[in-house]
């Protein structure tokens, strides 16, 4: 019953540890205008407004959307705020889209942003307390788990960590370009939580993300190709109880799984052909790649270890540099949808990975509880095995 | 236009307590159990949830994570939340059903208030660089709406002061009110002004509590409830920030959204106006062209129990237990978001 949906335009920010030159209003500003242009539409072509952010503690206002509403055009129109933690900019994307699969609106626009400069992101994951341990803290243990569940040698890590901010060095918008970066610089960097080096970590960033979805006659109209949207999923577990596996989290199993079937994909190392991954710290790469059945147990290590997700590689990952070179939390979900996007349109420029027809574009947040996915291909139908 | 019809088959909500000493969870939990014991159905069946509510109120980001454990959410469940009043929660999963392929879905919202103070909370939720430093709290912004409409001939003090008195006369008979009593408007013109031109029952009594409610498919409700309520109608509409810049006495977004929702295609008996100052009400009653045929706010309304983030979807299930009775063969319900009324939401509520 519903209705197809197109990626029809996509705006980001250049991401910065402080966009100092930017109020918050302006940093949503710069990606909702970049997303418009790519469309071929002004703000009077838009139809009703999706805004995600994470917690708005990191800034220190409270619904920040109703003051943003002013310089997003949205008066006069309707306008949601999501907030799922940090899938929130898959989400986001993903409420967008089920406005038009549902009929309601011929073309929304749907903004994720967070502007970290402007607040202490570790103070705000710490749920407002001291003594916090931070994101690292927290993931930390589940990253000593699966190495030792799959007997993965060290260096996986820093080799996600490389290639990662290589990527980066493609796409002008990342905001870390470490063009001397190696595996020696990587092991050597400081240890913040063991096993994950000051480098294996994600920065913090000011950044949006603005993406313009349509239905099939808006796709019609758009000057440039769209990314048909062929599945979406969201799920999520409680943080924690007793016998919950974290380093393979049952609500990503779920997700993946959701998506797969809605777009007809039987084999997704197969089938497809790029997947921009929510990697905050390294070995998430290999981790979800187990977590979301691309790889078999213990085989998503070996994938790295043999360059298989490099841009050149058999299934690249991160092409885009990830959230490894690039983290305003609340964007960074909405980032992975849009690069996915980005490269079954053909139009991700340095980065584009060869013949990208199908994508995944995946967000994870909380305690590893949250998690949105979509597929994007170059084409409406089905994919091929 | 969506063509599938969404219906209200069951609803729970805590008391709108003054402070409770209960934990934003396990309100949640109170009212879905009672929302999915109502609608006589398990946790199991449902195919999409989403939550509102709002960190800044127990002032911990992240606020809305445990919520997830009044959901029930394992084995893993389809989830989203909205960090706005549960009623933009149900506009979302009434979304969400249109695509066909789930029947149910669990809308809940809450807020604890008590462990803030409004007058410090809500200056962080205006504009940080233009309006935030001027240090304008929302008593003092109702209190511009209140004068502009009063200088504009729309209303005097003593409407607003009818206003209180009708509501907390009808909080007497809404066991979930915070607040009632027998007070003509004589008497409570009497009390000193807590910010001109309002009075102490003008402001709403913000409270500590929690909401839900469950949506069907047509056909799945007409198998759940002997009286499903349809929802004919849901939209809702924006309006710049800046109060500067709107005619603080009307309200050009609600009645948008009401006539985008159907309004006028018949009359409603009932109205549950999610206003949270007596002037609001009136703001409403003339944007959307309520007459004095129909019965505004016969719960109390927002005024005599406003438990934040959750008083949208209160409103919501306040029409629909008027539907579902018979009192009312048609009801509007308003959600209201911001300041000086921002944002609304209308939703047009009939029986099969």
């Amino acid at each position: 019953m519903a209705q197809p949906c197109a990626v029809i335009g996509i705006g980001q920010t250049k991401h910065a540890k402080a966009r100092a030159d930017l109020s918050m209003t302006g940093l949503v500003r710069e990606a909702a205008v970049r997303a418009l242009e790519d469309a071929g539409l002004t703000w009077r072509d838009i139809d009703a407004l999706v805004i995600g952010k994470a917690p708005d503690a990191f800034e220190g206002v409270m619904q920040p959307e109703l003051f943003l509403a002013d310089a997003l055009g949205a008066a006069g129109k309707p306008m949601l705020r999501v907030h799922t933690a940090g899938s929130v900019g898959g989400s986001t994307a993903i409420v967008g889209a089920h406005l038009i699969e549902s009929g309601i609106h011929e073309r929304v626009l749907s903004v994720a942003w967070e502007k970290q400069s402007e607040g202490n992101a570790q103070w705000g994951l710490a749920g407002g307390r001291s003594g916090g341990i931070g994101a690292g803290g927290a993931f930390a243990p589940y990253v000593r788990s699966y190495i030792e569940r799959t007997d993965a040698p060290e260096y996986i890590g820093w080799q996600v960590a490389v290639k990662d901010r290589l990527n980066a060095l493609k796409n002008p918008y990342a905001h870390l370009q470490l063009a001397d970066i190696t595996l020696e610089k990587v092991k050597e960097s400081p240890m913040l939580w063991d096993p994950l080096h000051f480098l294996e970590s994600c920065p913090s960033s000011d950044g949006a993300c603005a993406m313009v979805l349509g239905t099939e006659a808006a796709a019609a109209a758009s000057p440039n190709p769209p990314a048909w949207i062929l599945a979406t999923a969201v799920r999520s577990e409680p943080s924690t109880f007793p016998g919950r596996d974290a380093v393979r989290p049952q609500a990503g199993v779920d997700c993946a799984h959701d998506v797969y079937r809605q777009a007809g994909i039987t084999d997704p190392r197969a089938q497809i052909d790029v997947a921009e991954l929510y990697v905050p710290f390294s070995w998430y790469e290999p981790m979800w790649l187990e977590g979301h059945d691309i790889a078999g147990p213990g085989e998503g290590w070996k994938m790295v270890d043999r360059g298989d997700t490099e841009i050149t590689g058999s299934f690249p990952v991160n092409p885009s540099g990830g959230v490894l070179s690039s983290n305003p939390i609340g964007a960074s979900g909405m980032l992975r949808m849009a690069e996915a996007a980005l490269q079954v349109r053909g139009m991700a420029g340095e980065h584009q990975v060869e013949g990208a027809r199908v994508s995944l574009g995946q967000a994870y947040g909380g305690n590893a509880q949250y998690f949105s996915m979509a597929i994007f291909s170059s084409s409406p139908g089905r994919p091929g095995a | 236009m969506p063509a599938t019809d969404i219906a209200i088959v069951g609803w729970g909500q805590t008391p709108a307590y003054r402070r409770s000493d209960l934990t934003e969870p396990q309100l949640c939990m109170t009212a879905n159990l009672e929302a999915m014991a109502h609608a006589g159905i398990d946790r199991r069946d449902i195919g999409f949830t989403c939550s509102g509510s709002c960190d800044y109120l127990t002032g911990g980001p992240f606020a809305f994570v445990a919520n997830l454990d009044a959901a029930g959410a394992w084995p893993p469940i389809s989830e989203s939340h909205v960090e706005m009043d549960g009623a933009w929660a149900l506009y979302e999963a009434w979304v969400r059903l249109q695509h066909g392929d789930i029947d149910l879905a669990l809308v809940f919202a809450s807020g604890k208030s008590s462990p803030s103070n409004r007058l410090e909370l809500y200056p962080q939720q205006l504009d940080p660089y233009y309006l935030e430093p001027l240090g304008l709290d929302p008593l003092s912004l109702a209190a511009m709406q209140a004068r502009s409409l009063l200088e504009a001939g729309k209303a005097t003090e003593r409407d607003f002061a009818e206003v209180a008195s009708r509501s907390l006369r009808a909080a007497a008979m809404n066991p979930k009110a915070t607040v009632s009593g027998e007070k003509d408007a004589d008497e409570l013109l009497a009390a000193d002004y807590a910010c001109a031109p309002l009075r102490a029952h003008d402001v709403s009594a913000v409270a500590d509590g929690a909401a839900a409610v469950i949506l069907a498919t047509a056909a799945r409700a007409r198998q759940l409830a002997e009286h499903p309520v349809f929802i004919r109608g849901i939209e809702h509409r924006i309006e710049v920030h800046q109060p500067g810049m709107r005619d603080l006495t009307t309200s050009s977004s609600a009645a948008e959204a009401a006539r985008r929702a159907g309004l006028a295609d018949r009359p409603v008996d009932v109205a549950e106006l999610a206003a949270a100052f007596s002037p609001q009400e009136i703001i409403l009653r003339q944007a959307l062209g309520l007459g004095e045929d129909v019965t505004v706010n016969p719960s109390g309304g927002a005024l005599t129990g406003d438990p934040v983030m959750a008083t949208g979807l209160v409103r919501i299930i306040e029409a629909a237990r008027r539907v579902a009775d018979g009192s009312a063969g048609r009801a509007l319900a308003h959600a209201s978001n911001g300041q000086c009324l921002q944002h609304n939401l209308v939703c047009i509520l009939e029986g099969a």
